[in-house]
């Protein structure tokens, strides 16, 4: 029954692109959720409450794509035919493949001395990076349509991620 | 006669009569139920005016139960058939279960549920939390003078898939119909939040009297959007009257305790306690049953420095809550203190502290959560249609299978916003295979044996293929009170298997509508009675659904369309003055079944009024 053919951007009103008004997106999401929530059929008619779960349902996962920008830029390569192969292409460039070392040698070195104000610190850098590839990627989405480029770089950010990852861990481990 | 009709309870004959409907607080220590009237939102008291309804149970063996301050009473005396914080075994194992030697009772290690051994018999948790909402819905039948329509039942934040059913299910077994399991936080902020009109980020810290939850909620035009949650199920005030019980035990030279002694004791730690949050000193006085005294001065400051080890233990999800959100204590605009335990002056300086400002405490920490419920379930009723409130709460644990080697795929992570449903794919690992199981858990820890088991089950009927050849579709679906159900699917064949993930301990349907008939001890003519008037209020019910969305919406449909929908109305209408009820259920389900294809014609057009309007908005600016 759900309009499935419409794409996540079509649902919110936007056009495709990964340079997106968030707070546009955070509008359309309200309203549209305003109008589907199961909250506003408890009392409807079984047939209603199903919809309105499978919308409500459909709804939260367009918006979480949407607003991440690692999923958006995975999105949008999908709709351009795309995959970005982040379980099975693992070929990186060597320099990225050196500073991957450096980050985990800094994290666990941060982490051996239970460092947290260096975690931290950690943390406010990989930030930094990670904003640097996504505008690489928002570049390469939006201005010179270099699909396979930007695949390279949502995979280099999904590595930085499991950095991001990594450093929480520590950090939640030397506050337990 | 039709007087009589109209005031018939349950039944809504006016289209706008208010729907009676409650909020309740199913706490550790104590629980409350509360309701909307004239537009606010109150906490319903007992016979004697007291608000709160302590959240004992004690058992007889003539079949008698007492619940709240009458069992309180007898704690000390009888403190095996009187069972107190029953909400820490909701959907507990015995080994899940910490200190079970310092407690009374004898307990049965049923699987999934542990069961306690009362003279009325084993009762489950779930049981003992039945009879207390059962005092509660009795208390608010009679304050509201009639039957109600449902009711929300607030569960912390950070219960399980497994606490969260258990919970659902003692609602269903007091006769109670659930319409949200809500988030405790997130009911306090509904409290807060439409009392001050706030808006912006907040924090909601919330210490009951066995767990602890923590949510960052972002306000917002009346949405309330849980941005995560976090927490420890198994920490509250309970554990910092056992710090004091402990330390009690330490000072003195004591033979070893009896039951009651150790209640006895408890009872006076928590005493203590609640006497420090007001005064800088007092002192822990007691004579056990043996005639041994114990009589010991106690400060703040030392109360303080024996729980402190507590308060910071809830500083570590608060972290975690806010790592997840993505902020800094220092985004946080207003940070609400929830549950007695924060009346406690070292734990409101260790908050203000962490979050660098004075907590909100101006709603009164043991009722704000009711009174959120209550806003809550008077919109879910239907009495405030067109009132712009939207909860938008999430899933406070991944949930995953189990894969090779005891490991644990996430399928859907946690602080996802609720409902969501995510698949995920799997293929068979031997040539020929056709089945295969699947095991569900919840829990943030990689391996299997450190996260929860929710339910196992498995999938049969795949036809003979060569490893690797059959694709398995697993979906999880978690609906708007949390609750997991997952089905698998050969996406070749099309074979499938579904489940709604219920603890191995989980009530089916069927055998709760028999307890609860089986309670009523009702004559079969009264099971009768009861069926059909169940079916006509349904009736009644979704007939006023259908004929106010025609009334909105009939222009989507083609005149056809529109003839079959009416007809459908009709043959309802005709039924439902009869007294066969299964005829009534038939005609509710064809009706039911008439309105799919317009309930969605109406969802497209209400999701393009939505974006319209925004546009509109857009250009007005």
């Amino acid at each position: 029954m759900i309009d499935f053919s419409k794409n996540h951007f079509q649902l919110f009103g936007l056009e495709p692109a990964f340079q997106l008004d968030l707070a546009r997106v955070e509008q359309s999401y309200r309203d549209i959720q305003a109008q589907v929530h199961p909250d506003k059929f408890s009392h409807a008619p079984d047939a209603e409450r199903r919809l309105s779960m499978q919308w409500s349902t459909h709804v939260n996962e367009a918006y979480q794509t949407l607003k991440q920008p690692i999923s958006r830029a995975r999105y949008l390569l999908k709709l351009h035919g795309v995959d970005t192969l982040e379980e099975t292409n693992t070929a990186m460039p060597a320099d990225f493949l050196m500073e991957q070392m450096e980050w985990r040698e800094a994290i666990g070195e941060a982490k051996d001395a239970a460092d947290a104000a260096g975690l931290d610190h950690l943390g406010a850098k990989l930030r930094q990076a990670m904003h640097h590839l996504q505008d690489d990627v928002g570049r390469r989405l939006d201005q010179s349509h270099d699909y396979p480029g930007a695949a390279e770089a949502v995979r280099k950010l999904r590595f930085l991620e499991k950095l991001r990852e990594e450093i929480n861990d520590a950090l939640e481990a030397l506050e337990a | 006669m039709a007087l009589l009709q109209i005031a018939e309870p349950g039944m809504s004959a006016a289209p706008h009569q208010h729907r009676l409907a409650v909020g309740i607080d199913l706490g550790t220590t104590n629980s409350l139920v509360a309701t909307v009237r004239s537009g606010m939102s109150v906490v319903l008291s007992d016979d004697d005016g007291r608000p709160l309804l302590p959240s004992i149970v004690r058992y007889s063996g003539t079949g008698e139960v007492e619940v709240g301050y009458i069992a309180l009473a007898h704690q000390c005396t009888d403190p095996q058939n009187t069972i107190v914080s029953v909400k820490r075994f909701m959907g507990r194992g015995l080994k899940d279960i910490p200190h079970t030697h310092e407690m009374p009772y004898k307990f049965v290690d049923a699987p999934g549920m542990v069961q306690i051994k009362t003279c009325a018999g084993a009762k489950s948790p779930v049981e003992i939390s039945a009879d207390i909402l059962k005092a509660l819905r009795a208390r608010a039948e009679k304050a509201l003078g009639g039957e109600l329509v449902g009711a929300v039942i607030t569960v912390p934040a950070y219960f399980d898939d497994a606490q969260r059913q258990a919970t659902k299910d003692a609602a269903r077994l007091a006769g109670l119909n659930v319409l949200r399991l809500l988030n405790e936080p997130t009911a306090a902020a509904v409290a807060y939040g439409l009392d001050n009109a706030s808006e912006g980020v907040y924090a909601v810290y919330d210490l009951g009297g066995g767990t602890f939850d923590i949510s960052i909620l972002r306000l917002q035009k009346g949405v309330f959007e849980v941005l995560a949650t976090s927490g420890d199920s198994a920490l509250g005030g309970d554990d910092f009257d056992r710090r004091v019980f402990c330390w009690a035990l330490e000072q003195s030279t004591l033979s070893p305790l009896n039951a009651q002694d150790t209640r006895l004791l408890m009872a006076k730690a928590r005493e203590v306690k609640e006497e420090l949050t007001y005064h800088g000193e007092t002192r822990f006085t007691a004579v056990l049953s043996t005639g041994e005294m114990v009589d010991l001065p106690i400060t703040s400051p030392l109360l303080a420095e024996l729980t402190q080890g507590l308060v910071k233990k809830t500083l570590t999800p608060t972290r975690k809550a806010l790592r997840d959100a993505g902020l800094t204590p220092e985004d946080i605009k207003g940070v609400v203190m929830v549950g007695g335990a924060t009346r406690m002056p070292h734990i409101q300086r260790a908050v203000a502290e962490f979050f660098k400002q004075t907590p909100l405490t101006n709603l009164d920490p043991d009722k704000v959560v009711a009174l959120g419920a209550a806003i809550q379930a008077d919109i879910l009723a239907g009495n405030k249609r067109g009132e712009e409130v939207l909860l938008l709460d999430v899933i406070p644990l991944s949930l995953g299978i189990e894969t090779m080697g005891g490991l644990v795929e996430k399928v859907i992570p946690r602080n996802a916003t609720i409902p969501t449903a995510r698949g995920q794919d799997f293929t068979t690992y031997k040539d020929g295979q056709t089945a295969m199981s699947f095991h569900v858990v919840q829990g943030e820890r990689e391996l299997v044996s450190d996260c929860r088991s929710l339910a196992r089950f498995e999938l049969r009927g795949i036809p003979p293929m060569v490893a690797g050849a059959a694709r398995i579709r697993l979906t999880f679906q978690v609906d708007a009170d949390g609750l997991l159900s997952v089905s698998a699917r050969e996406q070749i064949s099309g074979v499938e298997a579904a489940i709604s993930v219920k603890p191995s301990y989980g009530l089916s349907d069927d055998e709760i509508t028999n307890m609860l008939l089986a309670s009523r001890d009702h004559a079969n003519d009264d099971k009768l009675a009861r069926a059909l008037k169940e079916q006509q209020v349904e009736a009644t019910a979704i007939l006023e659904a259908v004929a106010s969305a025609m009334a909105a919406d009939s222009a989507l449909l083609a005149p056809h369309e529109r003839a079959a929908i009416e007809a459908s109305m009709g043959a309802l209408k005709k039924t439902m003055n009869g007294t066969d009820h299964r005829a009534i259920k038939a005609a509710v389900d064809a009706l039911n079944h008439a309105t799919e294809a317009f309930a969605a014609l109406r969802m497209d057009a209400s999701i393009r009024k939505a974006l319209t309007g925004q546009k509109l908005a857009d250009i007005g600016t």
